[in-house]
């Protein structure tokens, strides 16, 4: 187990490092930032200059990258146009986005496995043909148009919530945008549970498990759901990076003010240390949350063993 | 059946969260009585007064803080506002009295050192200021901006103060309208916090004029409340303004439809169809400075070359600018017929109908002309724009689709975007773009020459096209140089007229400004720069 953990780890350096090269050379075939810094009117050449060699864009990209590298080695991420560090901007955006997933992925967990459940053991039945109709038209329904008629229902028609999501971004006001960014997700969640569970529903432990008598209960949570999550649980947890970073429809939607708002700007200004920190702390996230996910496998399904 | 389980599900769901969590009624302002709540974007530089050369940025600026001269927020004349008097004999030497009883909202007087620190600090190449070309025209530039290596002086040597409320600005060529130059926000007057403590000035910067920073989160927030020892006679008729950064504006919009926001000062183009009937009266749509141009890349020898310029007025004539603006700005923007805007007014220079036959929409003309002279360059217009932001998708297309009419040829012009805006500008500024490109000009000041100057004068700084004409330029140079208004005005109402005979850039429309407001205020305008006038909208 151990040392499984340890080659993962490992495994992570190229993956970091090849990421963040792709990033960091996407963003700069895109050309001078510099250019775009001074709105309709052009730059004076003398102040643009300085602002380059003050960013480090006067050097060729191979030496950017390596000093940009060793610069987040010590925590250092660079600054952002507007002068601000991006490390300020991280921690400013982070914990809000991370709230909005938590709030995405609660409803994934429990409204798509609970629906996913119930439609696996009642197949053919009206439940489980309208459970299925419904996240069809969820799954085919883009997230910017399921957002902008949620907001717009319930927000300037109905008075229940306010559209837009204040500076703080407490739980509540997050759960409108929560439902809308887990939307697509919660039918995939929903359709794998249940074919899943339809699946085990033969599988030898289980019929071992109703021959031995053990109350209907018992054998769905602790034998069936056990083993059925796999495929689930993989599911999710790749969602969890997708989530932070597919957040920007939300995010611009709801106005919340988090990691999707400040890639969008960084993107839009060309910021490349924004836009590359930002890119390499959401790799770190998928790339934890994928290990994680491989090391829950051991405890939802006794039979597998890690060499 | 089938069709109206969903329906009854999502909206069981929803009932059941929100009555979980208990957020029912949307929380109208937040600030307290009397402060009103406004849509913002979020600054692109720090913001420092010569470092601010976009609408979201001035706009706090203007609310923090009071120069030399304001411009009228109606008429968008340049009027004293903390000088007493500039005065000069020849235009270029010019004595400046700031006047008494001005202090900053930290109790710091305002005095003629506050205004000299701050211009010297606005042009010194090592500060990076995007503004510091407007300090350009100020003795001693050169030495304290090199165009390429060290800053050899720190001060601008024409600055000098010769005592407490007074100093001299000597320039070095005439100026006739330097003074109404100087309600610009980057000749602000700075405290010496600026300078002292300048990381905390810009976590909350302080200023002398009718609001002070009460918070500020940056990208996200800025809370301004009024200063109660302000000395101008613009008071604030509010209690303050809560700036809310918005990254979308449509959302702005939402907002503002439910209640959560009192004004919004960026209409999406998506809604303008429907903001009439939604705001009942509270949607204003008002002149700004602001032109849409083509600018022609000169630097290209094929639309160089003489005769070219009969293509280029046959590409004018070929767009259909009134039912573009009919169709897709909805009568928020006005087909322009020169190349200032209507706010200068006719004594500030602007010209109904100087651009002539030329801006006329005639497509036979166009067809003619366009073979007169040679036919396209190549065969063939690529229009080239920014996709990013500001919709401009829609009327590009709709521009190569009229001159595509008018030339009968249905490849005669492709449009040609341009991912991002900083792309763009790179494009632009390395001579890249091969045709016609969207140019847009808003004005720094109402002065008809922050019109022509910068963009047609060989070499000048937003002169993009490298556009060059010996005429215009000695036009330009003598307009300036006049000491009388209205011969100023009029020799650059000449220079326009080159700038028309060679058709330099092809005028397309005015821009308006517009915005909404919710039923609490009273007394919202836009100001020529299109820009809400906080201070005088009352909350009710």
């Amino acid at each position: 187990m151990g040392q499984y953990v340890l080659r993962r780890l490992l495994q992570m350096i190229p993956v970091f490092v090849g990421a963040t090269l792709l990033i960091f050379l996407m963003v700069n075939v895109m050309g001078d930032p510099v250019a775009g810094l001074c709105g309709d009117k052009a730059c004076d050449a003398a102040t643009a200059a300085r602002l380059r060699a003050e960013f480090g864009l006067d050097r060729p990209v191979w030496q950017q990258y390596l000093t940009y590298m060793g610069n987040v080695f010590t925590g250092d991420f660079g600054t952002a146009f507007n002068g601000q560090e991006v490390t300020a901007l991280m921690a400013a955006s982070f914990p809000v986005t991370a709230r909005l997933t938590l709030v995405a992925i609660v409803f994934e967990v429990v409204l798509g496995v609970t629906l996913g459940v119930v439609t696996g053991l009642r197949r053919g039945r009206p439940v489980d043909t309208g459970v299925l109709m419904l996240s069809l038209v969820v799954i085919s329904v883009p997230t910017f148009v399921t957002g902008l008629l949620l907001q717009l229902l319930l927000g300037v028609q109905w008075h229940w919530i306010t559209p837009s999501v204040s500076l703080a971004a407490s739980y509540d006001e997050l759960i409108v945008p929560g439902l809308v960014l887990a939307s697509v997700s919660l039918a995939y969640v929903t359709r794998l549970t249940r074919t899943s569970i339809a699946e085990n529903l033969r599988a030898d432990h289980v019929r071992t498990a109703v021959a031995k008598g053990l109350p209907r209960r018992r054998v769905i949570v602790r034998h069936l759901l056990r083993t059925s999550l796999i495929p689930v649980v993989t599911f999710i947890g790749s969602d969890i990076g997708a989530l932070m970073g597919g957040a920007i429809v939300t995010e611009r939607i709801f106005n919340i003010h988090g990691v999707g708002f400040q890639l969008y700007q960084g993107i839009l200004r060309q910021n490349t240390q924004t836009v590359v920190g930002f890119v390499t702390v959401l790799v770190l996230v998928f790339l934890a949350a994928n290990l994680l996910v491989d090391l829950l496998y051991a405890v939802l399904d006794p039979r597998i063993r890690y060499a | 059946m089938q069709g109206a389980a969903p329906v009854r599900w999502t909206a069981a769901l929803a009932v059941l969260l929100l009555t979980a969590t208990g957020c029912g009624s949307p929380a109208a302002a937040d600030g307290g009585p009397g402060v009103l709540s406004s849509s913002w974007g979020d600054p692109q530089n720090p913001l420092e007064p010569a470092n601010t050369n976009e609408v979201q940025g001035g706009k706090v600026l203007d609310m923090i803080f009071r120069g030399l001269k304001r411009y009228d927020p109606r008429t968008g004349a340049a009027e004293n506002m903390l000088a007493e008097r500039i005065e000069t004999e020849d235009a270029r030497t010019y004595t400046v009295t700031v006047k008494d009883g001005w202090t900053f909202s930290n109790g710091e007087k305002v005095t003629a050192r506050s205004f000299v620190d701050a211009w010297n600090y606005g042009a010194g190449l090592k500060n990076n200021q995007k503004c510091a070309y407007f300090f350009g025209y100020i003795d001693g530039y050169d030495k304290v901006h090199p165009e390429s290596g060290k800053q050899t002086a720190d001060t601008l040597s024409g600055l000098r103060v010769t005592g407490p409320r007074t100093f001299t600005v000597r320039l070095n060529q005439s100026f006739s309208g330097f003074p109404d130059t100087l309600g610009y926000a980057a000749f602000a007057p700075l405290p010496r916090a600026f300078f002292t403590d300048h990381a905390a000035w810009l976590e909350k910067p302080v200023g002398n004029g009718p609001y002070r920073v009460k918070s500020y989160v940056r990208g996200a927030q800025m809370s301004l409340r009024t200063w109660d020892g302000y000395p101008g006679p613009d008071k604030a008729r509010n209690r303050g303004v809560d700036l809310k950064v918005y990254t979308d504006s449509n959302t702005a919009y939402t907002d503002l439809m439910s209640g959560n926001l009192d004004l919004a000062d960026d209409i999406p183009a998506a809604q303008l169809k429907n903001v009439r009937s939604d705001l009942q009266g509270r949607y204003i749509n008002v002149p700004a400075g602001i032109l849409q141009t083509l600018a022609f890349p000169f630097y290209d020898g094929k639309w160089d070359k003489p005769g070219m310029e009969k293509v280029r007025t046959g590409l004018s004539m070929a767009i259909d600018r009134d039912q573009i603006s009919r169709t897709i700005f909805r009568g928020t923007r006005t087909p322009a017929t020169d190349w200032t805007s209507p706010v200068l007014g006719t004594e500030g220079g602007y010209r109904e109908g100087l651009c002539g036959e030329a801006c006329r929409y005639d497509p036979k003309r166009a067809k003619a002309l366009v073979k007169e002279g040679g036919g396209l360059p190549g065969g063939r217009l690529r229009l080239t724009y920014n996709a990013d932001t500001g919709s401009h998708k829609a009327w590009v297309d709709a521009v190569c689709h009229s001159i595509n009419n008018a030339l009968d040829d249905d490849r005669a012009c492709v449009a040609n975007p341009v991912g991002t805006f900083a792309d763009y500008r790179n494009q632009i500024t390395q001579k890249k773009i091969a045709g016609p490109f969207r140019a847009g000009w808003q004005m720094d000041y109402p002065l008809i020459q922050n019109f022509l100057q910068p963009l047609y004068y060989t070499g000048a700084s937003s002169n993009d096209g490298k556009w060059s004409s010996e005429t215009f330029d000695a036009l330009v140079d003598r307009a300036n140089a006049a000491t009388d208004q209205a011969t100023s005005v009029q020799l650059f109402q000449q220079a326009e007229e080159v700038v028309r005979d060679q058709m330099a850039a092809i005028p397309l429309w005015y821009q308006n400004g517009s915005a909404g407001y919710s039923g609490r205020l009273s007394g919202v305008a836009l100001n020529p720069f299109s820009v809400p006038v906080y201070d005088r909208i009352e909350v009710s």
